[in-house]
């Protein structure tokens, strides 16, 4: 279902449905854009490009409680998580949040995740790629489903897409501020959209032939010369909207056998990631790691689901500190040679 | 309430995945200097045997205050009630679990992984060949096989220790040469005590003594420290055992069991529930399940 609204309803629109739960949008401060919760639209960014933290922290937080323990057992610690509703989210991160549902949904479900995804709703916003937006190699740069309302903004109007029951009961709480009244209008100005859209991509890839060039490059110097730039900070993971490896340790309160079982964000960069009891470390060198890193995204994801777990968001490459991310890397694969 | 998308509604509401129940530990003593045997059951004594599990499948157990790590059964799901474990102790973890006695309680959820395909195997000639800790889960496809003798053809028992005094569970294995419906040949690298009477020599010279197989309808179960991997491989592959009728089972650092911390993954498998068995082709094209960057790191 696609609808209509007016650019200055939106204010109205996102007062209203605070009634359902904590509104957060990106905003921006000293050029550092993050979600916070906000009392209104005037207080959001809908111009930032990306937030340094992808939207996963909502369904996912960087640490959380699981249990209580003590000697007789596990508690579960759930229910205070707070109802939100993301608001300006773009399309690479609702893929991002897609690859989430896949992985912490199926075979076995994950509870805290579930919760919070249960709890957060996500309200789509179009977007202008900047420099490092790679959503169009990566086919991400427009979404379909996953989230409950998506607003495209088409300068005079917004075209409203409806993703979900609830995203229709947000709607119904103003529903006269959406119209249906959509024809040839709403069709011309949205195509030529798309097209300027397309246009504004800067950067070009190409991940097709990756899966060969991954396993034709395994034993290549270029994962040694790589890793002997990684600091192994592993701040791609943090901010790798498809990043979702975590850890998990038991905090003990002092003088007592109880506490908490926390689990918190982890990367495969860190030497600890593989190692086992005994001290075999399965990946002890930082070429290992990182080649870990890339052959999950672009390899190995790509091989089981025919397209890369990289939505594109350029957050890599606006983060590493020494300039490896996924073009980087891809290009050195590629050309058998590392950039300056 | 309205659901929110097709995605979420897809599911119902399990139990938490990863809530350990506590058991009892009913037994412990030790196999070697550095390796223990351990009896649990659960504290919920309904729970005892409801649990069923397959031969190379594992747990998380949960020491408490000291945190999580899998391990594999030792014992056959043919002999419900107890799970048994054979466990080293190298680090913090099983360092506390080896400080615990008898009625102390540990949080145990599972069981998770593939385990070995039994129903596949049956009508099969079984060759399992175990070294060092290897034997910890070949311990249960070999009681699990020896239960229902009947289901399989051939069984032949190949094991190697380091040396008489590191062998596990050597008085079970000894006696299992006095029957009739196993070929067991026990092998040490090096006998220091004077006293062993089986071979001596790495686990594949026991190879020489196995004597003709039907190698199209063998399925080989192969678990040991990874040196072991490349001569016992060489040996399966002349002996023309079909590659994915030759399985293993892999250790990997393990945070959740349930493929959603990603610690153990290999390319696109991760080790807890696409593993940890895996057959030799498997090997041969996912590089880092034993081979290259981890050649000479344990997988036991």
């Amino acid at each position: 279902m696609i609808l209509k609204m007016k650019k200055e309803d939106l204010s109205t629109f996102l007062d209203s449905v605070k009634e359902w739960g904590e509104l957060w949008g990106p905003t921006k401060k000293e050029n550092r854009v993050t979600y916070s919760k906000v009392d209104s639209l005037a207080q959001m960014d809908l111009k930032a490009t990306r937030t340094i933290i992808p939207p996963k922290k909502f369904l996912y937080p960087p640490r959380f409680t699981m249990f209580d323990y003590d000697e007789d057992g596990f508690v579960e610690r759930r229910g205070d998580v707070p109802r939100r509703i993301l608001f300006g989210i773009h399309p690479c991160d609702i893929h991002g949040i897609l690859i989430m549902d896949k992985l912490f949904l199926e075979t076995y479900n994950d509870p805290y995740y579930k919760e919070r995804r249960e709890k957060t709703l996500l309200l789509g916003h179009s977007c202008i790629p900047d420099d490092k937006c790679m959503c169009m190699a990566t086919n991400t740069d427009f979404i379909a489903e996953g989230f409950d309302l998506f607003f495209t903004d088409l300068k005079m109007f917004y075209l409203v897409r409806v993703g979900s029951t609830k995203g229709h009961d947000l709607v119904r709480m103003k529903p006269d501020l959406f119209s249906r009244d959509l024809g040839r209008n709403e069709i011309l100005t949205y195509t030529e959209y798309r097209n300027w859209k397309n246009s504004q991509f800067k950067k070009q890839m190409d991940f097709t032939g990756m899966p060969y060039i991954f396993e034709l490059g395994y034993n290549s110097p270029v994962w040694d010369q790589l890793g002997d730039k990684c600091l192994s900070c592993g701040q791609c993971s943090m901010v790798c909207p498809t990043c979702n490896c975590y850890n998990v340790t038991d905090e003990v309160e002092l003088g007592a056998l109880e506490g908490t079982r926390d689990r918190f964000w982890d990367s495969c960069m860190f030497r600890e990631y593989s190692l086992v009891a005994g001290g075999s470390n399965f990946r002890d060198k930082r070429a290992d790691r990182l080649r870990l890193w890339y052959t999950h995204k672009l390899q190995a994801y790509i091989g089981e689901f025919g397209k890369p777990a990289c939505v594109g968001c350029g957050r890599c490459v606006e983060t590493c500190p020494v300039d490896i991310n996924v073009v980087s890397v891809s290009t050195a694969l590629k050309e058998q040679e590392v950039g300056k | 309430m309205s659901k929110l998308c097709v995605v979420l509604d897809e599911r119902e509401v399990q139990d938490n995945p990863f809530k350990p129940d506590m058991w009892r530990i009913v037994r412990r003593y030790p196999l070697t200097s550095d390796v223990n045997f351990f009896q649990a059951r659960p504290i919920d004594v309904d729970e005892a045997l409801k649990f069923s599990y397959l031969p190379g499948q594992f747990v998380m157990m949960s020491v408490i205050g000291e945190g999580e790590a899998p391990f594999c059964m030792s014992s056959s799901p043919s002999r419900p009630g107890l799970l048994e474990f054979c466990i080293r102790n190298v680090g913090t973890l099983t360092g506390t679990l080896f400080g615990l006695k008898e009625n102390q309680t540990v949080g145990i959820r599972g069981p998770y992984g593939n385990g070995f395909p039994i129903e596949k195997m049956e009508g099969k000639d079984i060759l399992i060949v175990a070294g060092g800790m290897g034997v910890a889960p070949l311990r249960s496809l070999l009681l699990y096989v020896l239960d229902n003798r009947d289901k399989f053809g051939k069984l032949s028992y190949l094991h190697g220790a380091r040396n008489p005094g590191e062998m596990l569970f050597r008085e079970e294995f000894m006696q299992l040469k006095e029957r009739e419906d196993l070929h067991c040949l026990l092998s040490v690298d090096k006998d220091d005590t004077g006293k062993w009477t089986e071979k001596v020599g790495v686990v594949t010279t026991l190879f020489k003594d196995l004597g003709p197989i039907d190698a199209k309808n063998t399925v080989a179960a192969v678990c040991g420290p990874p040196i072991m991997y490349k001569y016992v491989m060489q040996n399966l592959v002349q002996l023309g055992i079909p590659k994915h009728q030759i399985l293993m089972t892999l250790e990997r650092r393990m945070r959740c069991g349930v493929g959603k911390c990603g610690h153990c993954a290999v390319e696109y498998l991760y080790t807890c529930i696409d593993g940890p068995v895996f057959s030799w082709w498997d090997v041969l094209h996912m590089k880092e399940l034993i081979g290259r960057g981890a050649s000479d790191k344990t997988i036991a």
